[in-house]
């Protein structure tokens, strides 16, 4: 074995096929779908996929899909600030237990995030009768999906920012402060400038996330055909109905979302390393 | 943890802790905490006896089957796949080498329902890849071995991610004395690389295998959803939502929640592991 190993043609023909072996498996399971998709959306030629995004109910669902996005992704960046501020800069008592707090939305199954949610607002949740007595409807309409997806995308942005936060230390905000800088100064000049990159790369995974949930909403939205069908509950609609045309149109439009979000993420990355 | 000395000391000096605190303690008790509450309560108005009973209801077990043996299958597959992938990605260089890159991030990227449509599609008997399979006998769609497809697709990142920068990090020096002293590569890799970055690995396929069993999105597409055979877990709970059966419900996502926290639990103390490894 020894003697085989210092034999050149033998090391070099290993990485090839390890290259190979990992790219041929890659575009089968990966590239593969992603190229059928546009290849089913447009098979029918432009104008039946022109007429597919066209159609009212489509168009709603990604108007609804992008007011939720809308509303959800300031929002999670707000408190992905907020966490990485708190847990970067400061010590106290059950710190580390809070950074797996952050994480937890990762390995609870969006479906149990909905489940929960219909369990609280639902009906027959625990404040549903109180909801009900006060005509307050979360379930089966904007806010429920608004709320499951702040529950599934809670960490993206948090978990950007706060390893950035954690090395770059803060003796840059305590300079800034000591030269009389007022707190929100000082979040405006130095801490946000400095974490920028992390910020919007977290924002963008965010995004991307919030645009594609579909188990969580699925509980919450009650599937309402122009009312509370997002994007990704439509692929599964038109599919239902056998439109599978109408189906991988809708869902060209997700997966166009999600290379830009790629796109975005390999530039920052660019600028983050340089 | 090794910035302990520096926000010790910044803690007087710097502003907005109480705002900072306050607002992240709010948003995870109203938007993660309370939510996981009501499942526990009501999932405890159930009582043992009634709970018992839901769960081990021959189609509950019989998707708490499926949904283990195909995270399973999915979790080998990708323990395998996703070490090649990072190791390919860390040690060689070829053309196309960053868009191999970059393409580990589409699972990721791509919404679950987009993943599942397109490879329901594309196995299917008269699909792209399934019509070379069917011949041979083998059927992906409406069977386990989709699930346990789907459950691949969304799962593999995890591990290359997680791999990927112990591996960038590994001291080189070991490596070199072991070539120094007449190792083959086979044993360098299986005896000095691989202890290295085997915790890593390991955290990398529990997240992989915890992420397969919550997998709900990609896999309804191309299952089937035949109840006793290719039904999986958080479907069965969604059925039962439907049919307004609220403490059958609670009963099954109660079990997979358990499922999740144990295997989070493990997953960061892997990944505790793997750090000591890490630029050490």
């Amino acid at each position: 074995m020894q003697t085989l190993a210092m034999d050149p043609t033998r090391t070099r023909m290993m990485p090839r096929l390890l290259i190979g072996v990992a790219v041929v498996v890659t575009l089968l399971i990966v590239v593969a779908p992603l190229i059928y998709i546009f290849a089913r959306a447009f098979a029918e030629g432009w104008q039946v996929y022109a007429a597919n995004l066209m159609d009212p109910s489509t168009v709603h669902a990604i108007w609804l899909t992008s007011i939720v996005a809308l509303i959800v992704v300031p929002i999670n960046i707000a408190f992905g600030i907020a966490a990485a501020w708190a847990v970067a800069r400061f010590r106290f008592p059950g710190r580390s237990l809070l950074v797996t707090a952050i994480e937890i939305p990762f390995s609870i199954s969006p479906i149990i995030a909905g489940i929960c949610y219909l369990l609280l607002y639902g009906r027959q949740g625990i404040l549903g009768p109180w909801m009900q007595a006060n005509d307050l409807q979360v379930m089966f309409a904007l806010p429920g999906i608004v709320l499951v997806t702040m529950f599934v995308t809670a960490p993206f942005v948090a978990r950007e920012v706060l390893p950035l936060m954690q090395a770059q230390g803060s003796e840059q905000e305590q300079a800034a402060l000591t030269l009389g800088a007022s707190g929100w100064q000082m979040f405006a000049r130095v801490t946000l400038p400095n974490i920028r990159w992390a910020l919007l790369y977290g924002a963008v995974l965010c995004t991307a996330r919030a645009v594609g949930e579909f188990g969580g909403v699925s509980v919450v939205s009650g599937n309402i055909r122009g009312q509370t069908n997002t994007l990704p509950l439509h692929v599964e609609l038109l599919f239902n109905d056998l439109n599978a045309t109408g189906a991988f149109a809708a869902a060209s439009v997700l997966t166009l979302l999600a290379l830009v979000a790629l796109v975005v993420k390999a530039v920052l990355e660019g600028r983050r390393g340089a | 943890m090794s910035q302990a000395a520096a926000p010790v000391r910044a803690k007087r000096v710097l502003p907005g802790f109480t705002l900072s605190l306050g607002t992240t303690l709010l948003y995870l008790t109203v938007i993660i905490l309370i939510p996981v509450l009501a499942l526990i309560l009501k999932g405890a108005e159930i009582g043992p006896a009634r709970f018992w009973a839901i769960v081990t209801a021959p189609r509950a077990v019989a998707a708490f089957q499926v949904t283990i043996t195909a995270a399973v299958i999915a979790t080998l597959f990708n323990a395998v796949y996703g070490l090649l992938m990072a190791w390919v990605l860390v040690r060689y260089e070829f053309p196309g080498k960053r868009i191999l890159d970059a393409l580990m991030d589409i699972p990721f990227a791509l919404p679950t329902a987009v993943a599942g449509l397109s490879l329901t599609a594309l196995f299917s008997a008269n699909g792209w890849i399934g019509q070379f399979l069917e011949p041979q006998g083998i059927s992906i769609v409406y069977t386990i071995w989709g699930v346990a497809l789907a459950m691949a697709f969304t799962s593999v990142p995890f591990v290359v991610r997680t791999v990927q920068p112990v591996l960038e990090d590994l001291d080189p020096a070991y490596e070199q004395a072991a070539r120094t002293l007449g190792a083959s590569e086979g044993a360098i890799f299986a005896r000095v690389v691989f202890p290295q970055i085997l915790p890593a690995w390991l955290a990398g396929c529990t997240i992989a295998f915890a992420r397969s069993l919550g997998e709900f999105g990609a896999i309804v597409f191309i299952a089937g959803n035949l109840p006793m055979k290719t039904e999986i877990a958080a479907l069965l709970a969604f059925i039962r939502l439907e049919e307004f059966d609220y403490q059958g419900a609670s009963a099954i996502a109660l079990v997979l929640l358990l499922f999740a926290l144990v295997l989070l639990v493990v997953s960061n103390r892997l990944q505790a592991w793997a750090m000591r490894f890490k630029g050490a």
